[in-house]
């Protein structure tokens, strides 16, 4: 099996959009559009079929343009882009769901695909029947299906109910049996897309489990998903979709790190020119920013990083200045409130720049998304002379993969290395001592 | 989870080329169909289990929809306009043509409705969509075979033993399924494109039971406008049809084969061009669905 599994070549797809209607404005024009209406609509429709693929056809939305790869057998590549990037649309060409408008896709071998789980679920059906119906219409026999029932039941947890009609299930049921189905499947070519946020966490870890055992079992897996850490963990190449383009593509962690940076630009930092920095008569802003301290682009639980703030400070007069901020957790919790005044020390402020590091020790965050919700700048830690809200906002991911699947989120708003001290003493030792 | 390796996996690799397809005219992939019969299977079963899910008659509805038509078919057509009926007494005379023409119907309006009901799986997973419509085209069948045991009751009620015909009765199946495979591919590709059909579907249901010789015996269209348009008449497949029903099961006339020859040819026809048209819009399923 040298032959790759897949080979994307200069593919394009592109939709039909926008086509304006025309508004009458006389009664008879109304009337009269009334009676060409059908013939209209019947243009419209027909063009779904057979739109002409001019470049500057403005009715035509290019969803991919010129994308080629290629995956061999039992590599694993990753997809990384924003919401409409195409990502699933490539992966709608490849599993044969939709056709490209030019270029082709050549596919050697079977494609299971993990791209919504439980298609095709019928709600009237029991668990029993629907695993076969499922089964067959993700692209099993039904001997494979008797073959693998008892593991799918078994991995998906609900035996007990396995002969119910599907519509008593909870939800979380019906995505666990749904993907007991899916990932039984045992085909060359592998498609997973956000699958990896189903059902809770000790479920989710199953699942990332039986993912990673796929990908290392001679598989080629394409990944798509917005979580970045199982693209890191799993993938050894990656390719950046960017509105419908190959932006990017190489080794998984450039690509993620190239996009992770372009991201977060907006959310974990901040700056402005002077002119236009916001603040008060007394305070400008001119920079924020949330700055991991490893050299990696993420901020995992536990990690040490810093907030630097750069304020410009036009008062004339010296004074004692007070920097306070709030931090929250994304449900508006406040976590701790961070302040100068802590410090035991007085800051003389005189006009012109000041700079702030704040740096957050190591073993504190647990995996979350956070907010500087107040940016408080104080004179004689009385006198407010700034707030500034939602100042930043950054992520600490928490990923099973990373940490070697000892543990998901562990749960918590904070995430503190303890130290442990335990004492075991045999009868003896305390006999001796008495 | 089974532990997943190559060596188990020695299939053949299955090689496919996914490209744009424009105005390409194929006809079915056999080899493909026969991989996915199993999907076809559970299709099929799925309609069949599902039908009549959650109501209180049940299977039931089955029997009741036919035997109502008949008696309302034999209250109004037979007594009340004394349409001839062929010397054979009107109610299984009417009947005979019901049974054969509701599977029709519903297979139509079943397969009609099918891609559209269907979008969310159209739009996630491959498997061959000709499948689709074709599942209500054999899950009907399940009704037909029970109204068929109202027909047997029927004709012991009546004392009617049939011919020596009847061994033609399969075939005339065979043409009642091909017609309505072939229409039904028709119906729902362009269902999907234009939802216009799920409108017309309810009076062409009417306006095709109306022009099959349902109410009335197909000797009626040769007595009033003569044999070539009689023979014109039999290009609707579904007019040999209930004409062979009734003449195999009934025996009060020889077997119309002028009728059933012409039906055939144009049930292949429909299902030819209905097979390619359907292959040939299938590529934009999922981008109108």
């Amino acid at each position: 099996m040298s032959e790759f599994a897949i080979k994307v070549n200069d593919v394009s797809k592109a939709f039909l959009i926008g086509l304006k209607d025309h508004k009458k404005e006389t009664l008879g024009g109304t009337i009269f559009s009334w009676l060409r209406y059908p013939l209209e609509n019947y243009n419209v429709l027909k063009k779904l079929n057979t739109y002409n693929y001019n470049e500057d056809n403005e009715d035509l939305f290019w969803a991919l343009k010129n994308i080629s790869f290629e995956l061999k057998h039992g590599e694993t590549l990753g997809i990384i882009g924003n919401n409409g990037a195409g990502k699933s649309t490539l992966l709608k060409i490849i599993c044969r769901i939709t056709n490209p408008t030019y270029g082709f896709a050549e596919v050697n071998g079977r494609v299971s695909s993990l791209l919504e789980v439980g298609t095709g679920f019928n709600a009237e059906l029991t668990g029993r029947e629907n695993v076969y119906l499922n089964g067959t219409i993700l692209g099993m026999k039904k001997k494979e299906i008797d073959k693998k029932f008892d593991e799918i039941v078994d991995f998906s947890g609900v035996e007990q109910f396995i002969d119910t009609q599907i519509k008593k299930y909870s939800s979380g049921m019906k995505i666990r049996l749904a993907f007991a189905v899916a990932a039984s499947l045992e085909t060359e070519i592998m498609i997973i897309d956000e699958v990896l946020s189903i059902g809770d966490a000790e479920f989710r870890k199953k699942s990332l489990e039986r993912m990673i055992e796929i990908a290392r079992s001679g598989t080629a897996v394409i990944l798509v998903t917005h979580n970045m850490l199982p693209i890191q963990n799993l993938c050894s190449r990656a390719i950046l979709l960017e509105k419908g383009r190959i932006a990017n593509e190489g080794i998984t962690e450039e690509i993620v790190s190239s996009y992770m940076g372009q991201q977060t630009k907006s959310k974990v930092k901040q700056s402005w020119e002077l002119g236009k920095a916001p603040g008060s008569e007394h305070i400008k802003m001119s920079k924020a920013e949330v700055r991991p301290l490893l050299n990696i682009p993420v901020i995992r639980p536990g990690d040490p990083f810093e907030f630097e703030f750069l304020i410009y400070n036009l008062k004339d007069e010296d004074y004692d200045l007070t920097i306070t901020f709030h931090l929250t957790d994304e449900f508006e919790n406040l976590l701790f409130i961070g302040s100068t005044a802590m410090t035991n020390r007085k800051y003389i402020a005189k006009k012109g720049f000041i700079k702030l590091n704040c740096r957050i020790p190591e073993n504190l965050f647990n995996a979350g998304k956070f907010t500087i919700s107040k940016f408080l700048v104080l004179q004689n830690s009385a006198k407010l002379l700034y707030e500034h809200k939602d100042l930043l906002t950054f992520e600490v991911t928490s990923d099973y993969a990373y940490e070697h699947g000892k543990s998901g989120r562990i749960e918590g708003l904070i995430k503190p290395k303890l130290e442990w001290e335990v004492t075991v003493k045999s009868e003896t030792e305390v006999l001796e001592k008495i | 989870m089974p532990e997943t390796n190559l060596i188990e996996r020695k299939k053949p690799i299955i090689k496919t080329r996914i490209e744009s397809g424009k105005r390409k005219w194929r006809i079915l992939d056999l080899k493909e169909l026969i991989y996915y019969k199993d999907l076809f299977y559970f299709f099929v079963l799925r309609d069949i289990t599902v039908m009549y899910k959650q109501t209180i008659l049940g299977i039931l509805w089955a029997v009741i929809n036919p035997v109502f038509q008949m008696v309302i078919f034999s209250v109004i057509f037979g007594k009340l306009a004394q349409i001839s009926s062929d010397g054979i007494p009107y109610p299984i005379f009417s009947f005979a043509a019901i049974l054969p023409f509701n599977y029709f119907s519903q297979s139509l309006s079943g397969a009609s409705n099918s891609l559209v009901g269907n979008s969310s799986v159209l739009t996630k997973v491959y498997f061959p969509r000709i499948l689709i419509p074709l599942t209500p085209v054999f899950s009907k069948l399940a009704d037909f075979a029970i109204a068929f045991l109202i027909l047997i009751v029927m004709m012991i009620f009546y004392q009617i033993t049939p011919t020596a015909n009847l061994v033609f009765l399969p075939l005339l199946i065979l043409l009642m399924i091909l017609t309505s495979m072939g229409i039904g591919m028709w119906l729902s590709s362009l269902a999907i494109q234009y939802r216009d059909v799920k409108f017309a579907i309810g009076f062409m249901t009417s306006l095709l039971m109306y022009s099959a010789p349902v109410v009335f015996p197909a000797s009626l269209i040769l007595e009033k406008f003569g044999y070539n348009y009689y023979l014109l008449y039999g290009l609707y497949p579904m007019v040999g049809v209930i004409e062979g029903f009734r003449s195999s099961l009934l025996g009060f006339s020889p077997m119309p084969w002028d009728l059933i020859g012409m039906g055939s040819i144009s049930a292949v026809l429909l299902f030819l061009s209905g097979a390619s048209y359907f292959k040939k819009t299938e590529r934009i399923f999922a981008d109108v669905a």
